[in-house]
């Protein structure tokens, strides 16, 4: 596809009367990608409780054994904590390089353990208690305030729908990069139908969707003219065709968006939801979190230098039962395993309130308890990342405490 | 009163002969004198409106009644109403309509019993999966019900209300076994979607689809469960802002305890006294060990525990409330005319409302007959099952398709999917919800398929390849109706394709085609 002839045709198009900026991403401001893991992904499995003996009891045929005991034992990553092995050779390098933070015991106070009502709450940031309003989310709000600020906040979600948590005032984009096809449509065909839109109160819409969808396959595919601030090796890098499967070549093609475009990001990835046979340290469950692994160090790793600019936070809506089912699964549960990650992370660490993980600290006697709740803890980060004010805050989560425990 | 008729000038402008052989066969539709042009605009903008999309036959039977006998029979459809033979005989061979519910269910049932009773995981893990394909096919029989009567039905404003209908009264099919369910619920509110509103209601509140999804199976004297008394009204009935409140909320509740399912043979055990008070229909069942007896406050008036007797007269109140004429007929009209509804209209719509009893043919009739209604049409932005559904009646024009599964995926990927709300609120009605960029994109990409090819609609299961054909817009119906309507901007881009099938793309990707 002939992108610059494109442009120049589209050019003559309301691109610029309706507001339409596609402008490439700027070093130094915050990218933020946010990852939500549909399906409520059993925290323990990852983040594995290796000093705990209530652990094991619990857990007596899916537990992740304790470090050195095993070939697939936990890696260990303090005196209480260990990381699920398969993960040895993605997220463990980060974590090492103190750029991975955990959050245990993070999540929301919702507990009606319901897939679609905790991933809508979490997705709104509203209040528990009162009406939601469900043209609200918060990732647009938060796109409101730092569009008010001047703050970079060019907004896309790389999912088939715009999610609830980008909808809102902000007009955002959505772009599914899990296989992006050619265009269907050539240049003359765009400016075609762009051209049957001139005038109407669509027109916009219209000329964004091409847009959109055309810089993203020019910067997915590489342009060594456009890349002015790369070196040579660089340029060479980006114009290799991404041949990576599954979740990692999603990632790598979402990271050169957000490397050169976007700064505030959202993908979902499912199947999660482990009630039968899920593993330990190898197995479904385990191989779900290798894929994950894999698709967040691509991103890292695509985004070059511009990672030190980007954090990533990998959500869930509620943890799983701590105790094993009979179907050597885990049930809906509340508590859950927040990840961070960034180069601009404080990690190496596993932050946040906790408690020690023993019988009398399980919620309702069976789940993890939330100690970090999500809101105050998002509040906190970017708070953090772009210094908001305490109204900028209550804007972005109405009604929040917001706590920053150190991320960046 | 003379009225005008639609203008189709049969043959003029077809590209060749059909590559589609026996596509696109308007000419059994009498070529009419022409008229005003404004008047065959403004005919074909109504029936664009009624209709789930204009063809051939909307346009013929337009043509063959007065513009109030047309209305009148589709307020009041013929029950006995049979689809084109091919597309009836799709329908008669679907599974799911062989059994009734109650008995899928109970089959459904046992299936997964078993596959939880396996001790093999890898075994218990495929007995699981083949449960849920099977639990899959269901709703997807469901839903080519929907399609080839929205595709096809000469009732064609009684299927817009059942999608209405069961949007306005949504379940979400991924929640238990409701995918054994969708399809009778649908059903159910299909036979009196131009009833009485009161009817509906009660269809919804007793259907076990209903009772399952919104939790009243989980709803008992003294372990309350508000969520579905909370929905009724809020969402079914008064409307959010009609000054109920939460002790309302809980009151209603504890009105509707006992209202549950029972898929089994078994009737629960009970106190002599409470025999004759259990009701059990289908699998719908009132358990009044479950049933909250104590008088109750709704809405400022008492209520006194009687059980099942109970629940219908409340839930009739709420249908007759004025707030509930108020809140049904702005839905209404928001699906129907505008967004933003004027006001004068809703006005008009609730008071037949309320005279009527809540009688839906009277209501639509009253909106039919407002100025506001008119000066709309052409106005309303299709949601995406407009959309989808409009493009395949105008492109095959009538030839029934084998294959509604393509046009699954289609609203699918547009967000809309059948039965696939998972929020109790249906999908938003608003063009904003559906004007995203990502949305016009997809919908152009769509519009590419349909155009360009038969898109796997003429691919009846099993059979491993499809026609290589694509269908003729570019034909009697565009040229003697549609045509005349399009703005100047559109006809030089339609004249500027450079293939028949680039023109069938332009013309389903058209700002005209996007609005009804």
């Amino acid at each position: 596809m002939q992108r610059r002839h494109f442009l120049s045709a589209a050019a003559a198009l309301p691109l610029a009367a309706s507001g339409v900026q596609l402008m490439a991403a700027t070093k130094g401001t915050p990218r933020v990608l946010v990852v939500f893991l549909r399906g409520a992904y059993d925290a323990a499995s990852l983040l594995v409780p290796v000093s705990s003996s209530f652990y094991y009891e619990q857990r007596p045929n899916i537990a992740i054994a304790r470090p050195g005991s095993a070939a697939d034992a936990a890696i260990p990553l303090n005196a209480e904590w260990g990381l699920n092995p398969t993960l040895v050779d993605s997220m463990l390098p980060l974590f090492e390089k103190k750029q991975l933070a955990f959050v245990p015991f993070a999540g929301t106070d919702d507990t009606s353990r319901s897939h679609f009502e905790t991933q809508d709450s979490i997705e709104l940031g509203q209040p528990l208690v009162g009406a939601r309003n469900f043209q609200s989310g918060f990732m647009n709000r938060l796109a409101q305030v730092l569009g008010a600020r001047s703050f970079a906040n060019e907004s896309i979600a790389f999912t088939d729908q715009l999610p609830l948590t980008f909808r809102g005032s902000v007009q955002v984009p959505n772009l599914v990069l899990a296989n992006l096809a050619k265009p269907s449509f050539d240049a003359r065909q765009s400016q075609l139908i762009a051209g049957m839109y001139q005038g109407s109160p669509l027109a916009g819409t219209v000329s964004e969707g091409f847009a959109v969808r055309d810089e993203a396959m020019h910067d997915i595919n590489g342009d060594p003219d456009k890349h002015s601030g790369m070196s040579g090796e660089m340029i060479a890098a980006s114009r290799n065709a991404i041949t990576a499967k599954g979740f990692e070549g999603e990632a790598r093609r979402i990271a050169r968006l957000m490397r050169e475009r976007y700064h505030l990001g959202f993908v979902d990835v499912g199947g999660w939801d482990t009630h039968v046979g899920q593993g330990s340290g190898t197995g479904y469950l385990a191989n779900r979190l290798a894929e994950l692994g894999k698709g967040l160090a691509a991103y890292a790793d695509e985004m070059g230098p511009a990672w030190d600019d980007a954090t990533v936070v990998v959500i869930s809506e509620f943890g799983r039962t701590f105790k094993e089912n009979g179907n050597r699964g885990t049930d809906h549960g509340h508590g859950s395993v927040y990840w961070v990650l960034g180069g601009g992370v404080r990690g190496g660490r596993v932050v946040g309130e906790q408690v020690s993980v023993a019988p009398g600290s399980l919620f309702q006697n069976r789940d993890y308890p939330v100690l970090n709740e999500y809101r105050g803890l998002l509040g906190g980060l970017f708070t953090g990342l772009y210094g908001l004010s305490a109204a900028q805050v209550q804007q972005v989560f109405p009604g929040v405490n917001p706590r920053g425990i150190g991320l960046v | 009163m003379r009225r005008r008729q639609l203008l189709i000038t049969a043959g003029a402008g077809l590209i060749g002969p059909g590559v589609l052989a026996g596509c696109a066969a308007p000419a059994a539709l009498a070529v009419r004198p022409a008229s005003g042009p404004h008047g065959d605009a403004a005919d074909l903008a109504l029936l664009n409106r009624v209709t789930w999309g204009v063809d051939s036959a909307a346009v013929g039977e337009w043509n063959r009644l007065s513009r109030r006998d047309y209305l009148q029979a589709q307020l009041h459809p013929d029950p006995a109403a049979r689809l084109p033979a091919t597309a009836q005989a799709q329908l008669d061979a679907l599974e799911l309509g062989r059994k009734p519910m109650l008995t899928w269910i109970g089959e459904m049932e046992q299936r997964r019993r078993e596959a939880d009773a396996l001790t093999d995981d890898e075994a218990k893990k495929a007995a699981q999966q083949a449960y849920q394909q099977a639990m899959n096919k269901l709703a997807r029989d469901a839903s080519m019900q929907h399609l080839l009567n929205a595709l096809y039905s000469p009732n064609q404003l009684q299927e817009q209300l059942t999608w209405f209908w069961f949007n306005h009264f949504n379940v979400h099919q991924y929640k238990g076994n409701l995918r054994a369910m969708v399809g009778d619920y649908q059903a159910q509110l299909r036979g009196r979607a131009l009833g009485k509103f009161s009817d509906l209601l009660i269809t919804s509140a007793t259907h076990p689809a209903m009772i399952r999804y919104l939790d009243n199976e989980q709803n008992a004297a003294n372990r309350i469960n508000e969520n579905y008394a909370r929905e009724v009204m809020e969402l079914h009935t008064l409307g959010v802002d009609a000054g109920y409140s939460q002790k309302d909320v809980q009151e209603l509740a504890r009105v509707l305890t006992g209202l549950g399912v029972n898929f089994s043979d078994k009737t629960p055990n009970l106190k002599p006294a409470q025999v004759p008070l259990y009701v059990r229909n289908g699998a719908t069942e009132f358990n009044p060990a479950r049933h909250d007896m104590g008088e109750k406050l709704v809405l400022g008036q008492a209520v006194e525990g009687r059980g099942w007797d109970e629940i219908i007269a409340q839930l009739k109140r709420l249908a007759r409330h004025p707030a509930t004429a108020r809140h049904v007929s702005h839905q209404l009209a928001v699906y129907f005319v505008a967004d933003t509804p004027p006001p004068a209209l809703v006005d008009r719509m609730s008071r037949a409302f309320d005279k009527s009893d809540g009688d839906i043919a009277v209501t639509l009739q009253a909106m039919f007959d407002a100025p506001e209604f008119n000066a709309s049409l052409a106005h309303k932005f299709k949601d995406p099952v407009h959309f989808v559904v409009s493009a395949v009646r105008l492109a095959y024009d009538g030839r029934p398709i084998l294959n509604t599964a393509p046009m699954l995926g289609w609203l699918n990927r547009l967000g809309q999917g059948l039965y696939n709300r998972q929020t109790p609120d249906g999908y938003p009605l608003d063009a904003a919800a559906w004007a995203s960029s990502g949305q016009m994109s997809t919908r152009f990409e769509i519009a590419r398929a349909i155009g360009s090819g038969s898109a796997g609609l003429f691919r009846a299961e099993g059979a491993p390849a499809d026609a290589p054909a694509f269908p003729q817009l570019s034909n009697a119906l565009y040229h003697g109706a549609l045509g005349p309507t399009f703005g100047e901007r559109t006809k030089v881009a339609l004249d500027g394709a450079s293939s028949p099938q680039e023109w069938n793309t332009l013309l389903l990707s058209s700002p005209e085609f996007m609005f009804r």
